[in-house]
């Protein structure tokens, strides 16, 4: 299949030669499941040799970090410094009795003021989206939650901002620091969220603070890269025109390189503030109050009505801040023709100056404008509930049957398969797969990542976690895959669904959780079809993306051949995208890897679960090596996919 | 006459980008090609280029793509560092200069004009313009004032408070030159100024240019991939090949007498009548002296044409801009330039 896939005649031998050790490889790893029960013990699990005590050597560098460097104090007086800025925050946002005691804002200048970003970022609908977020929020009661959560963005994405662009400003400067830089960015990005949370406790402790510190440290690194990405971007002739005009050093940073990066640089701040938004709802498990913390709570207790009208609180503040946060970064500078008085020019600060005070004087006559009690909200849980409640009781018989036909006859099997294979076997068949893809090195990267789990001593945990995740994926490749065949039909069907799934993918991860305990209650089945929905998104965005990249002359070439849509589809459009639909085949891997362990309190028996427990025990060593194991099987699929995806690009001419 | 003062000398300069190419350069034997340089892993993107360039000239320096020309000019102005040989401006080493004194002979005697323009995006024209200026520490009004002026000089005056992207090619690259002329430097580089513009903006832009050196009389080395345009703007023109320069003449030696077959075929489809001037086909006069009206030394041969064939003189004296006589032009030798040598 693979010779007559390669046409190119000089590519032959060698890509011969390479199935033939892969084909090598599979067959012994065939060999060692079908042999199983012949196999000594070392075989089928780790042996105890293998697996070392990284738990241990974690927890005494943790000690030593804490007690004997007495870096314990350095991080302590950074976290007095956040809590007091926090404090501050709380005041103004929902009135915290602290410093300065002036808050809190009534909840109509805040609306207010969102609807004047809004409308000077983009226009009336965005100005509608802003305003409306904070309307909602307070006429559900839920104020407080919300400006909990926010204080904590408005502390944190600042901060994480700042140690972004100094980090990446350095590691653009020197090429050294990049080298170092790379491959801890990719397993920061590739670690779960709760391994953060670990050390953190371990460190802060609990409480807002310790989540506002999560929250900077696990939004850092996109910022870095998009840093790095944008500096490297700048053209050499602007750089070179810098020098020209005699800027020093600093003036050339400051003034040309990073405005003229200006763009990617406010995508990292995007992405800087979406993922505080995710990890601050997260952060509720290290007792951070707010949105989070009460989404956990109702959706613990079942309470689906009360969870929903949060979901959709989060979900409005998700998408309201990642328009706004885009619009910033696109938008473009524009003039003002000669003679433009200070008022025209700068209408929106006008604006904004002139509703805020009809605001504040407002709410001085009306207190409704001012702040609205919890008894005067007008909560809809009570009917959605009952409109949950009928539709649940509608489809019972089939997510009864569902959840019974999954459950008894792919999820059990499939697991029971899964953890059936020796581990030899399975890194065998990874090392077969990896030097299929990219000869002996990948076949070590492979071996590499899935030994290390092995030695990790969590091998059944690790397996579990394989499990869910290929099972949601595949799942999610079967629907997706279609629907971004159907979606790139025509181009304003593409649009159209790629800002669906664009908006789906701003709402963090927790969000899908609200839908899938509401059909399935807390079970295995809620955990895989919450992974597949979350997975599903890349992939039906990239293969669309991917569909409508390729080349219109490739297709009017096909045209004129005499190609018939499907056949164009197949020979032609699939092919080439294919590259590109491999991307989001990555990021869903990464995206259920998340969601897995994200899912673990709704009851899993993964890594995730051991993470939870990790956590409330404060079991740095422990949760780390949890962390890297699942960061481990993130880099390996990672790096499967990018080689095969350049490799493909290359034969195609698209690089 | 007083004697040309030079303003930029160069002297064996050599560029090579590779891996502790200096090295490679001490070690370097005889005078290899750019080939044999290249299967030792280096590429030679200057080759011993020696020249001189002389106060108010305009040296055009010409080649394809990958010739090393833009390489030569960053290297004229140190945004490249030299592997080998000095660049003297005004008689300083540049080499030697550091980072400080580089940066103060930039602010004040360099200005440079760039292929794809180099604007900062997030700056209006007026700021733009401006920017060379609020680097030397000049405060907000004076530097205003002077932008304003430049801005006016390029012929975009009312346009300040646009953005680069508001703009058309032709309009950014004025921005461009602007900014080079805003501190009024003495030397003025441009790489490639007029490439990115479609052909009738580029004319009108070789005027516009004109104009201004007209004015203004700066020392300019001008990269250009275009030979019309060398022949159009040059006082000199260098052709760089493989980052040697292959012959450095003016415009009318060019074209009469190319040093090396590759010269050659440059000029082989240009017109030549267009190109040589009377002065080029001068001759000092011994002895004879040519009777009749002197024909003023900047007129091409194609200009004059119609005199040509009809005049009867078979010396014709030629004259520079003062009127005085500094040669005879035969008049047969024209006529071949017009019509062709008969073969």
């Amino acid at each position: 299949m693979t010779t007559a896939l390669t046409n190119n005649p000089q590519a032959r031998l060698p890509a011969l030669s390479k199935t033939r050790v892969a084909q090598g490889l599979l067959g012994f790893a065939v060999l060692l499941v079908l042999t199983k029960t012949l196999l000594p013990a070392g075989l089928v699990r780790p042996p105890e040799w293998l697996v070392w005590p990284f738990a241990d050597w974690i927890n005494a560098l943790f000690n030593f970090l804490r007690d004997d460097l007495g870096l314990m104090h350095v991080t302590r007086a950074f976290a007095e410094g956040v809590e007091w800025l926090l404090d501050v925050t709380a005041n103004l946002l929902y009135g915290r009795n602290r410093w300065p005691y002036l808050g809190p804002i009534p909840w109509s200048v805040i609306a207010v003021t969102a609807g004047v970003v809004g409308y000077a970022l983009q226009g009336w609908r965005l100005a509608l989206l802003s305003a409306g977020t904070f309307v909602w929020i307070v006429v559900m009661g839920q104020w407080t939650w919300s400006m909990e959560t926010l204080s904590v963005i408005v502390v944190a994405a600042p901060f994480s901002i700042l140690f972004g662009l100094m980090i990446g400003v350095l590691g653009w400067k020197s090429p050294r620091f990049e080298k170092i830089l790379n491959p801890i960015l990719n397993i920061a990005q590739s670690l779960p969220h709760f391994a953060y949370m670990i050390p953190v406790v371990v460190f802060i402790g609990v409480g807002p603070k310790a989540g506002a510190i999560v929250t900077i440290i696990f939004s850092v690194p996109p910022m870095i890269r998009m840093t790095l990405l944008g500096l490297k971007k700048v053209s050499p002739e602007v750089v070179e025109s810098g020098h020209m005009c005699g800027a020093t050093r600093w003036q050339l940073l400051h003034s040309v390189q990073i405005p003229t990066a200006r763009t990617d640089i406010l995508v990292g701040v995007n992405q800087v503030i979406m993922q505080c938004l995710a990890m601050v709802v997260l952060a509720s498990f290290i007792g951070m109050p707010g949105l989070g913390q009460k989404l956990l709570q109702l959706l613990q207790a079942l309470k689906i009505g009360r969870s929903v009208e949060i979901g959709i609180t989060i979900v409005l503040l998700a998408v309201m801040l990642d328009r706004c946060t885009k619009a910033w970064a696109v938008r473009q500078p524009e003039h003002f023709e000669k003679g433009t008085s200070w008022v025209v020019s700068n209408k929106f600060l006008v604006i904004w100056a002139v509703l805020v005070a009809v605001a504040f004087a407002l709410a001085q006559v009306f207190p409704m404008l001012d702040q609205v009690k919890r008894s005067q909200a007008l909560s809809m849980a009570k009917p959605i509930d009952a409109v949950v409640d009928w539709f649940i009781v509608l489809i019972d018989p089939v997510t009864q049957w569902l959840r019974w036909f999954l459950i008894t006859w792919i999820l059990i099997p499939m697991r029971d398969a899964y953890l059936y294979l020796p581990f030899s076997a399975v890194l065998a068949l990874l090392a077969a797969i990896g030097w299929a893809i990219g000869g002996l090195r990948s076949a070590l990267v492979c071996l590499g990542f899935f030994g290390l789990i092995a030695m990790s001593g969590w091998w059944d945990r690790a397996m579990i976690t394989v499990y869910m995740v290929s099972f949601s994926v595949l799942l999610a490749l079967l629907v997706g895959f279609p629907m971004g065949i159907w979606g790139a039909r025509n181009e304003k069907r593409a649009v159209k669904v790629l800002l669906i799934c664009d908006t789906l993918q701003t709402f963090p991860s927790f969000i899908y959780l609200i839908p899938v305990v509401m059909l399935f209650g807390v079970n295995d089945v809620a955990v895989v079809s919450a992974v597949f929905l979350f997975a599903a998104v890349p992939l039906v965005r990239y293969t669309i993306e991917g569909l409508r990249g390729v080349p219109e002359a490739l297709i009017e070439a096909a045209n004129m051949s005499g190609a018939t849509q499907r056949q164009t589809l197949w020979n032609v459009r699939l092919p080439m995208a294919l590259p590109t639909i491999m991307v989001g085949v990555n990021q869903s891997v990464m995206f259920s890897l998340f969601m897995v362990i994200i899912a673990a309190f709704i009851g899993t028996q993964d890594l995730g679960q051991e993470m939870q427990r990790a956590l409330s025990s404060t079991d740095v060593g422990k949760g780390l090596v949890l962390g890297f194991a699942v960061a481990f099987m993130g880099l390996m699929v990672d790096h499967l996919v990018t080689r095969w995806a350049s490799g493909r690009r290359q034969a195609l001419g698209l690089a | 006459m007083t004697t040309p003062e030079t303003v930029i000398s160069c002297s064996n300069v050599w560029k090579l980008f590779g891996e502790k190419a200096e090295n490679y350069l001490a070690g370097m034997t005889g005078n290899p090609t750019f080939d044999e340089i290249r299967q030792a892993g280096y590429i030679a993107a200057v080759r011993d280029v020696s020249v001189d360039i002389t106060r108010g000239e305009m040296l055009v320096i010409m080649g394809l793509s990958g010739s090393g020309k833009s390489t030569f000019v960053r290297c004229l102005s140190r945004l490249l560092d030299i592997t080998g040989g000095t660049v003297k401006v005004e008689g300083q080493d540049i080499g030697a200069l550091d980072e400080k004194e580089l940066i103060d002979l930039r602010r004040n005697k360099m200005g440079m004009v760039f292929q794809s323009f180099g604007l900062l995006p997030h700056r209006n024209v007026l700021d733009n313009v401006a920017f060379p200026l609020e680097m030397r520490g000049q405060d907000r009004h004076t530097r205003r004032a002077r932008a304003l002026e430049v801005i006016e000089l390029v012929g975009l005056g009312g346009r300040e408070e646009y953005f680069p992207r508001e703009l058309s090619g032709g309009q950014q690259q004025r921005v461009g030159i602007a900014r080079s002329l805003a501190i009024e430097p003495d030397i003025w580089f441009l790489d490639e100024p007029f490439s990115a513009l479609d052909p009738l903006i580029r004319r009108e832009m070789q005027d516009e240019f004109l104009r201004l050196q007209e004015m203004l009389g700066k020392t300019i080395v001008f990269i250009t991939h275009d030979f019309d345009e060398a022949l159009r703007l040059a006082d000199r023109i260098a052709i760089m090949k493989d980052g040697a320069v292959e012959q450095c003449d003016t415009p009318d030696k060019i074209v009469l007498e190319p040093a090396t077959e590759y010269v050659r075929k440059f000029t082989e489809d240009i017109n030549k009548a267009r190109v040589v001037h009377a002065r080029g086909l001068a001759r000092p006069i011994n002895g004879i002296a040519p009777t009749g009206e002197p024909i003023a030394g900047h007129t091409t041969i194609q200009e004059m044409g119609r005199l040509l064939v009809n005049d009867t003189r078979d010396l014709m004296p030629v004259s520079d801009k003062n009127g005085k006589v500094i040669g005879a032009m035969a008049r047969q030798e024209a006529l071949d330039v017009l019509f062709g040598a008969p073969a």
